[in-house]
């Protein structure tokens, strides 16, 4: 592992919110996360059927997307949403964890492309698909 | 022969009615508590508050409010405005009876089809505020644009648009 990615899994780690959500890192490497949340009742969205909030879900894919970012070889530095759209496909199941894989396609001078799907056990069905720009630092 | 006209409501009833939904509401969603967001009424105008907490941070270092918090805020406030507008002829008419809300549920909220967020300026530390509007509302379907600032009204950190499916009645 690049001593880049390490910076970018000691940052990552670091964030208070992601930590409150309990995501944990899992893959990061050359523009690719990979970051697990844990299903927890706390994030409940429809009480009715335990399942998670679409926001919580969208917290996720902001992190593993800015973390893509941080990942890419061309990117020298940190990193912020300009912006980030998000696709709810299906529910996810209560109980089960989602993770969510980010690809960070493409990078400019100035931004940077990422592609994201999240998925619960059923790794065939997404629950929720993200397109986003990011902004690229400490370059110009 | 007609029936002679039913006087108004005294405000106090009508007060009681509309903020017993509204925290009905509110206070029905887990993550809605976990991320200590608000509602506050005028009439039937709604205004979302994220106090600023420890457990938002995004980035440390600036530091600034975690974007999926900001996307979260926006999506919150577009359901529960969406749900409320939707509930708002009952609740005037008296159809919902907000003292049994508690234990019947309310109707089901709509559900999330996508949300598109613009990061305008990074969250700073402080309280966040945000309104949204109901662009279109259909049977089905239901389009929303949200907005949030924090200090300024007029300097916007974050806005969104969002599609939503509309819950079905309930018998």
């Amino acid at each position: 592992m690049s001593s880049k990615t390490q910076i970018a899994r000691q940052f990552i780690e670091a964030i208070p919110h992601s930590k409150a959500l309990g995501m944990q890192l899992t893959e990061l490497e050359d523009g690719v996360a990979v970051i697990e949340m844990p299903y927890d009742e706390k994030l409940v969205g429809d009480p009715e059927t335990g399942v998670i909030h679409g926001g919580a879900v969208s917290a996720l894919m902001d992190t593993c997307c800015g973390a893509a970012v941080m990942a890419h070889p061309e990117n020298p530095g940190g990193t912020a949403t300009i912006d980030l759209r998000i696709d709810y496909m299906r529910a996810a199941k209560p109980g089960q964890r989602i993770t969510a894989r980010a690809t960070c396609y493409h990078v400019t001078r100035t931004v940077a492309f990422v592609r994201a799907t999240a998925t619960d056990e059923d790794t065939d069905n997404p629950v929720a698909a993200a397109t986003g720009a990011f902004t690229v630092e400490g370059r110009r | 022969m007609k029936s002679p006209r039913r006087p108004p409501e005294p405000v106090q009833v009508i007060k009681q009615r509309r903020d017993a939904t509204l925290r009905a509401l509110v206070s029905g969603v887990p993550y809605i508590q976990f991320l200590g967001i608000r509602f506050e009424r005028r009439g039937d105008e709604l205004t979302g508050i994220l106090p600023f907490d420890q457990k938002l941070i995004g980035n440390p270092m600036l530091p600034a409010i975690h974007g999926g918090v900001t996307a979260a805020f926006l999506e919150v406030t577009a359901i529960i405005t969406l749900s409320w507008t939707y509930l708002w002829a009952d609740v005037e008419s008296g159809a919902i009876d907000a003292s049994g809300l508690e234990e019947e549920g309310l109707p089901r909220l709509p559900k999330t089809i996508d949300i598109s967020t613009d990061y305008l300026r990074s969250g700073l530390p402080r309280d966040a505020y945000a309104r949204a509007r109901i662009v279109r509302s259909g049977r089905r379907y239901a389009s929303v644009q949200v907005e949030a600032w924090q200090d300024n009204r007029d300097r916007l950190f974050a806005s969104a648009t969002g599609h939503f499916l509309m819950p079905e009645k309930r018998d």
